[in-house]
């Protein structure tokens, strides 16, 4: 990792040290990705390395804190960290779903300081290039017969947020998503792999990681999302527009300990709210994958314990708790 | 075929490039040195250094053939500590160590590292060949190669488990039961529960397999090393100058032809990697072996043969499914893969007609770095056996920070290195009681790909088991399984009848 944080660093060296106004309250920013590099909480924290170089005294560092599904994090800046100004911590919807699912333990969405937002990508209904479902209304008119007769994959767990963007789908046609068949795989990778194969008919990914495959090999039935997306994605309807009420937002954003002064919070919603404004930043979101949301501060901080409610009472309905 | 023909000029023009070949050779070399380095594998080595080929500013093929030929070293370099220290550099090499170590302590580490060297070369060109002839064709077979199929295939392992039965059957079976209970723990992907975590956050996800292999091999060995230090027991181990012969290539050829096949199969199908194709190889060579197969364990050639043909032949395999249908068959594939997006290279069928200089180009330089493997690896071979003069009393504590700190370079989470701590306590516990840690590994690999694609066919078919055997790739390999079970013993009994008739003849 030494070496990762060297190269990094070497990287990035030629832009350092353009110093700033607003960030008194910080003096050395460091990213925390609760998960090993590679994933999204690497590209969260890479968002944020990038895209607020010229609002903080220096180049912030991404430090990896992996160890389940993002929990060592949580508890780390609710026992010995909780007033950090210098680190915030990547977390994603899918943390707010253990959050709302009690998998984070005692900590809730009010144990931490919910700081702004990276970006945000969108859950798709993805089906198999000649499949036999030509638009959403084909799948849910199936769906609408039984639950149980279309073979739904994803690559997370039942519980996740792949499996809870089946479940809305299912529940947007007043069907009962326990009854569905959900193939649960080991990741995005597997899960395309089984849907070319034919083991799975539909499979629910995310927006961005499709740019890869739009060769058609595979089709989007509908994107998740609450407005149509900027191309290539605008030929896709949304699921809303379509008539289901099924809407997944893949959030990406970060959050500090519960005891950070309102100084130092200040300061980091500050150095993000001049980032949003400039175009370095919609260009590195654009890089990464991630189409623009930019929040911060109290108003991120509502938003973000609204969604937490929301998916409770999803989760609730869903018998995925008590 | 012209077509292939066509596109491997491309790509040798591309990969015999001075500055090209010179990356290949660079990546080679130093993914052998990561390799090497216990706990410290593919994966991580291909990971850490791709920041840094990115930043070098290397144009895209350049950077794809320095981090491949980091990935190839890595894979070839597993074997070093697996064979001198029983460490295995990596959760691949775990079958190294089962014939390969012993001869070490034979005296015969050059012929072991020699030989596996020579192991590796082969899976590895096998690999490649078949890659070149018929990558796009496999990548589609495998992409149908559903979950009753791996179902099917995990029985076809855990038969080959069967022959890894010592004297004590009872043992075997109880060591891979709690391999299967290891696996088990963690976040249950088909329900959301948390099994076994105890209220642990950090295993939530369950245990990492590196963790697994390091702790319970790796630390495990060390404490029985320091143990034997401790009670004298301690044996200077000979260090002979001995090298691979002709006649042993000669034993070993059809191992390592059939281990390529497999290992290479095994490394396309997403999902199965080096770990699952070395242990298939092993058990299976050692059923086949039949009666002649009791020297498995004890520094049998073929047995260091066959996982080492079979991991590098899975890591050619493991491209396959990357390059033409940009999905990754691996950990490491699919790092590779963020490379190539990371290059605004989309991978997949279309990546042949619109890029073929970086297709092409990455095949013909897994030709170069494998040769180059092979001609780095053979004149070292006694410069790393001379490794076993270090006294132990430098050599062992040397080892046990080499492992934290590679663990630690990959998970990152501290309370990982007192797993690894508790793991190889628990190692060296099993060790005294007389089990082989072997058929716990085999548990962990095979136990967590047997219970999900399980549970996947399950929730396809809707709970209906007829799905099991419905498809012809699962009978072949059910088919398989049933022969690999009879034929040894049968063949055996026959030729001892014929042996029989000709002495009373």
């Amino acid at each position: 990792m030494k070496l990762m944080k060297l190269a990094a660093t070497s990287l990035l060296c030629t832009s350092l040290m353009v110093g700033s106004a607003f960030a008194a309250a910080i003096e050395k920013p460091e990213c925390i990705a609760p998960a090993k590099p590679g994933g999204g909480f690497d590209l969260t924290c890479r968002v944020a390395m990038l895209g607020l170089k010229d609002q903080l005294p220096s180049l912030m560092q991404v430090t990896f804190m992996p160890g389940g599904i993002g929990a060592v994090a949580i508890n780390m800046f609710n026992s010995t960290r909780t007033d950090d100004p210098n680190a915030i911590v990547a977390f994603s919807s899918g943390s707010l779903l253990n959050i709302a699912t009690g998998k984070y333990g005692q900590w809730t969405e009010n144990d931490v300081r919910w700081l702004a937002s990276a970006g945000a990508d969108f859950g798709a209904v993805i089906v198999k290039g000649d499949s036999k479902f030509k638009t959403l209304d084909d799948l849910m008119n199936q769906l609408k017969t039984a639950e149980n007769s279309v073979v739904i994959g994803a690559g997370g767990s039942v519980g996740s947020q792949d499996w809870m963007k089946a479940a809305l789908l299912v529940k947007s046609v007043e069907k009962d998503p326990k009854k569905m068949r959900y193939v649960a795989y080991d990741g995005g990778g597997d899960a395309i792999a089984g849907l070319l194969g034919g083991s799975i008919e539909a499979y629910m990914g995310d927006v961005g990681e499709m740019a890869s495959h739009l060769d058609g090999s595979m089709k989007i039935l509908a994107v998740m999302s609450p407005e149509r997306l900027p191309a290539p994605f605008d030929q896709f309807p949304t699921t809303k527009e379509l008539g289901y009420d099924a809407e997944w937002t893949i959030m990406r954003g970060y959050y500090m300990g519960k005891n950070v002064s309102d100084e130092a919070y200040n300061a980091w919603v500050d150095a993000f709210k001049a980032a949003y404004a400039t175009e370095e930043f919609a260009t590195i979101q654009k890089e990464k994958g991630l189409m623009k949301l930019n929040m911060a501060g109290a108003e991120f901080d509502a938003d973000v314990k609204k969604r937490v409610e929301r998916m409770r009472g999803i989760a609730k309905e869903a018998g995925l708790i008590k | 075929m012209n077509e292939v023909l066509a596109g491997l000029y491309t790509g040798f023009g591309v990969a015999l490039a001075p500055m090209n070949l010179l990356y290949v050779i660079v990546g080679c070399f130093s993914g052998t040195l990561i390799g090497a380095l216990p706990g410290i594998g593919p994966i991580n080595g291909v990971a850490i250094l791709l920041p840094i080929a990115y930043s070098l500013g290397l144009p895209p093929e350049s950077a794809l053939i320095l981090l491949a030929g980091i990935y190839y070293g890595a894979e070839y370099g597993g074997r070093i500590s697996s064979i001198l220290l029983n460490v295995p550099g990596d959760a691949g090499a775990v079958f190294t160590t089962l014939d390969g170590n012993p001869m070490a302590k034979n005296g015969e580490a050059g012929r072991a590292l020699s030989l596996s060297a020579v192991a590796s070369f082969v899976g590895g060109t096998f690999a490649v060949i078949l890659m070149s002839l018929f990558g796009p064709m496999l990548a589609s077979v495998a992409i149908h190669f559903n979950p009753s199929d791996y179902v099917a295939l995990m029985v076809f392992a855990f038969t080959c488990l069967a022959s890894l039965v010592g004297k004590n059957p009872v043992k075997t079976l109880l060591a891979a039961l709690m391999g299967l209970m290891i696996a088990s723990i963690g976040i249950d992907a088909n329900t959301g529960v948390a099994r076994f975590t105890f209220g642990v956050p950090d295993i939530l996800a369950g245990i990492d397999f590196l963790v697994i292999v390091i702790g319970l091999f790796g630390m495990g060995e060390l404490i029985t090393l320091v143990e034997h230090q401790i009670t004298g027991k301690l044996k200077v181990l000979p260090v002979g100058k001995s090298f691979v012969s002709l006649k042993d290539l000669a034993v070993v050829k059809w191992v390592v032809f059939r281990c390529s096949m497999l290992g290479f199969f095994i490394g396309v199908l997403p999902g199965t990697g080096a770990s699952v194709a070395s242990a298939v190889a092993y058990g299976t060579e050692k059923r086949i072996a039949g009666k002649s197969g009791e020297n498995f364990g004890k520094g049998d050639i073929r047995g260091l043969a066959a996982p080492e043909a079979a991991n590098n032949a899975s890591a050619g395999g493991a491209m396959v499914p990357m390059l033409t249908l940009g999905i990754p068959g691996s950990g490491t594939t699919a790092i590779l893969l963020g490379a190539l997006l990371l290059f605004n290279i989309t991978p997949g069928p279309l990546m042949f007609q619109q890029r073929p200089e970086i297709a092409w180009g990455l095949i013909a330089s897994m030709y170069i770095g494998n040769l180059a493997l092979l001609v780095i690896n053979l004149p070292l071979v006694g410069f790393f056996a001379r490794l076993l003069t270090i006294p132990q009393k430098y050599l062992t504590p040397l080892i046990a920070v080499l492992a934290f700190i590679g663990v630690y370079s990959v998970v990152s989470n501290p309370f990982d290195l007192y797993m690894i701590i508790g793991l190889g306590l628990f190692g060296w516990l099993l060790k005294k009681m007389g089990f082989s840690l072997a058929p716990v590994i085999l548990g962990v690999v095979l136990g967590n790909l047997f219970e999900d694609n399980l549970r996947r066919a399950l929730s396809i078919s809707g709970g209906d088991w007829k799905v099991l055997v419905e498809s012809s790739s699962s009978i072949i390999i059910y088919v398989l399984t049933v022969l690999i079970l009879f034929v040894p013993p049968l063949y055996g009994r026959i030729k001892k009848s014929r042996m029989e008739k000709k002495t009373a003849e």
